[in-house]
């Protein structure tokens, strides 16, 4: 039941910073809100309730190698999709090997 | 540069896109918190800034930009695809924001009021993410009048 309520409040903030996002122009500046801590903000919440403070603190810590992550993925989506031009669904679907990759590094080197 | 806000969007977006952004939203979320349950929040955490929904907005933006060129009689593939490049520029910038959001309610969490700290986290998030973007456009903007002024000139190529 909880998962459930928490795949409702996600898609609920996550649809309206998607909309935000689409409200604004330049495009650029519109992409600002692809990196909305949308998934964040309707977790932490949960996870404050129900495992405390000191927990959701060790989330948010891992959650600094997740944000470099997404960093190295949106960056080489960017150069790629400038580059060659390729499809936008190939590259950022293939291209989340690459978040993968990045966060399980920063996992293995500064979080576990 | 300057920021525009484009209301009519809100009636260009078909239902069908919202409701694809609300379902890999709500999917995403759900699986981060069955991944944190099952292998700790050091592991979990790292999905708090999972690329939920850019593969979805990153497409739709494509097919919207390619329709909007084909409706002028132009193929729009490559406009498209240029489009989504250049809002991926603009996810990579957000993402600077969204690192200051993860450390202050890391830092902060613990000692203070919980709905505070998520409070100041959006906000430093947003105001991290638009300074980027503002210093980046300004660079931007001195390197394409530097060359103009070149142009002019005559020592460069046409910018």
């Amino acid at each position: 039941m909880e998962i459930l309520f928490r795949a409702l409040i996600g898609g609920v903030v996550v649809s309206a910073f998607a909309l935000l996002g689409e409200l604004f122009k330049p495009k650029r500046f519109a992409g600002l809100f692809g990196a909305a801590p949308s998934i964040a903000l309707a977790s932490l919440g949960f996870v404050i309730a129900s495992n405390g403070k000191s927990y959701a603190a060790l989330e948010a810590r891992s959650m600094v190698g997740g944000a470099v992550a997404f960093f190295v993925y949106a960056y080489c989506v960017c150069v790629i999709m400038m580059k060659y031009k390729t499809s936008a669904l190939l590259t950022s679907s293939a291209l989340i090997s690459v978040w993968a990759a990045a966060a399980f590094g920063v996992w293995l080197l500064w979080l576990r | 540069m300057k920021i525009h806000l484009d209301l009519a969007a809100v009636r260009r977006t078909k239902s069908c896109e919202y409701a694809i952004r609300f379902l890999f939203g709500g999917l995403i979320t759900a699986i981060t918190g069955i991944i944190a349950k099952k292998l700790g929040p050091q592991v979990g955490g790292l999905f708090l800034a999972f690329p939920a929904i850019f593969p979805a907005a990153a497409t739709l933006l494509e097919k919207n930009e390619k329709r909007k060129k084909q409706r002028k009689g132009l193929h729009g593939a490559r406009r498209g695809r240029l489009a989504a490049g250049v809002d991926a520029a603009g996810t990579a910038m957000g993402t600077v924001g969204l690192l200051a959001f993860a450390l202050l309610v890391w830092k902060w969490l613990p000692d203070h009021s919980s709905w505070a700290v998520l409070g100041a986290a959006t906000l430093a998030w947003i105001v991290v993410a638009i300074s980027v973007w503002a210093s980046i456009e300004a660079v931007r903007n001195r390197q394409r009048s530097h060359r103009c002024r070149e142009f002019a000139r005559g020592t460069a190529r046409r910018p």
